[in-house]
């Protein structure tokens, strides 16, 4: 890459989060650096990826409301995490965490336990029962 | 208190901080250096680890390797600390400070308030350097940020407790040996002839093999997986070789600076030739994501698209097959 062929490009790097850092040569040949405010094709691959995850949450949201699993694993979706991640957040074996997908168990779980979810999720216990607050 | 310490922006998050520390211990080590001396270059495609429900696709070595490959390599000393008491490690952090100590730390990403919202996923292996104390406020060398940036004392305990794979466990580490005088050549030669090793590795899912057998994968993946799912794992792998820290073309851009610097270290003007055909690997590598992105993009559902961008990846595996050799050759 050529020092001038550095992609500017409009991406998520907004102005308070600077640009970024590439390698590319001078007209001499001479490897230099040279920031760069994005490139589409990265931007595309990022948003790529977030439609995914958004669709995973809308997803997860309908089975809540359609009672098929339980407002837990909804707020996984939000927080872009995967049931390894969670369950290492919670400290528990995933086989637990899962089984709290239930809406039958979730609905017997303990203040203590929901509010260890809320902390990770990082909102309240009544908004962790009620997805829609 | 504020440690004069100077932040220059890298690419990757992991050289900066080793680049960035040696400078303050009054050592010029340049980014692309650090990269090539800790054979930080790598292609490897790992199929059974799912990472955000695409297959793991790396370009690079694992995260800390580069840092103790290239310690050992120079013969500097590193002290690593990890505590289980997120208290004793807040302690120690502060202790370090005091005695104008500045060091690295291993960080999750997610709840880095300073990234955009858009890059902000569940990686437990970012690095950054604090340098300073103001209050309760810690000052923050990011090496991949232009400029240097903050966290408050419950955010960073946050991101040093991140859970997940390779949770970071308040792990923190500085170099506290050093030789009289960096001795380089040794240390790239033997950087150089690791990173051939691994590119020319007889394995089908690593180095140059392991390029090609991604290729492959791309023309099973629309059969098998419907194009939907196929474009989701392209714009993963697109995603790990352009992404911030890459500084371009899945670091073969780095790497080339690197051989550029090592021609000049070891006076052997075959390196220099190298680095240039490692440019234009880098730049066959962007074509390629460039032609990856337009197929998701436009959601075409041809599948000569895909025959495409297969083909290209297989160009780049026998190039860079026939690069190491010469590579090692040279060395």
């Amino acid at each position: 890459m050529k020092k001038d062929e550095v992609p500017q490009d409009e991406s998520f790097l907004k102005e308070e989060h600077g640009k970024e850092l590439c390698y590319a040569v001078d007209e001499e040949g001479n490897y230099t650096t040279a920031l760069s405010s994005g490139w589409d094709v990265k931007t595309i691959a990022l948003d790529n990826a977030l439609k995914v995850i958004e669709e995973r949450v809308a997803d997860a949201k309908q089975r809540v409301l359609s009672g098929h699993t339980s407002p837990i694993e909804y707020y996984m979706e939000v927080c872009k995490m995967e049931l390894p991640i969670l369950a290492s957040y919670v400290g528990m074996w995933q086989w637990r965490v899962k089984r709290h997908f239930k809406p039958s168990v979730f609905k017997r779980l303990s203040q203590r336990t929901l509010q260890k979810y809320a902390a990770v999720f990082d909102i309240t216990v009544a908004q962790l029962q009620h997805i829609e607050h | 208190m504020k440690i004069d310490f100077k932040h220059r922006q890298s690419a990757h998050c992991e050289n900066g901080v080793i680049s960035n520390l040696m400078e303050y211990h009054g050592f010029q080590v340049s980014e692309p250096m650090v990269f090539g001396i800790g054979s930080g270059l790598l292609f490897c495609y790992i199929p059974f680890v799912k990472i955000n429900y695409a297959p793991l696709i790396t370009y690079r070595a694992m995260a800390g390797f580069i840092f103790k490959r290239f310690a050992k390599r120079v013969g500097i000393t590193i002290k690593r600390e990890k505590f289980k008491d997120p208290k004793r490690a807040k302690d120690r952090l502060d202790q370090n400070l005091a005695k104008d100590n500045p060091v690295g730390l291993q960080v999750g990403v997610y709840n880095l308030t300073y990234f955009p919202d858009e890059y902000r996923f569940h990686f437990n292996a970012h690095n950054l350097v604090v340098y300073g104390k103001d209050d309760d406020t810690y000052l923050i060398s990011d090496p991949v940020m232009q400029h240097t940036t903050t966290l408050t004392a419950e955010e960073l305990e946050k991101v040093r407790y991140a859970k997940g794979p390779f949770a970071p466990k308040g792990h923190m580490y500085y170099p506290v040996a050093f030789p009289k005088t960096l001795e380089l050549e040794k240390a790239i030669k033997k950087g150089i002839r690791h990173t051939c090793r691994e590119m020319l590795a007889p394995v089908p899912i690593v180095g140059a093999k392991g390029v090609k057998t991604v290729a492959k994968m791309i023309r099973k993946w629309p059969k098998k997986h419907g194009s939907k799912k196929t474009n989701h794992y392209l714009g993963q792998i697109v995603r790990m070789q352009e992404e911030i820290g890459t500084g371009g073309g899945g670091f073969r851009y780095i790497y080339a600076a690197f051989l550029q610097e090592a021609s000049t270290v070891l006076n052997n003007p075959s390196l220099a030739e190298l680095s240039q055909q490692m440019t234009e690997i880098g730049d066959q590598w962007r074509d390629f994501a460039l032609d990856a992105s337009r197929l998701y993009k436009n959601r075409s559902v041809e599948s000569d698209g895909y025959t495409k961008v297969a083909d290209q990846l297989e160009a780049i595996g026998d190039r860079e097959a026939a690069f190491f050799a010469q590579l090692k050759k040279a060395i």
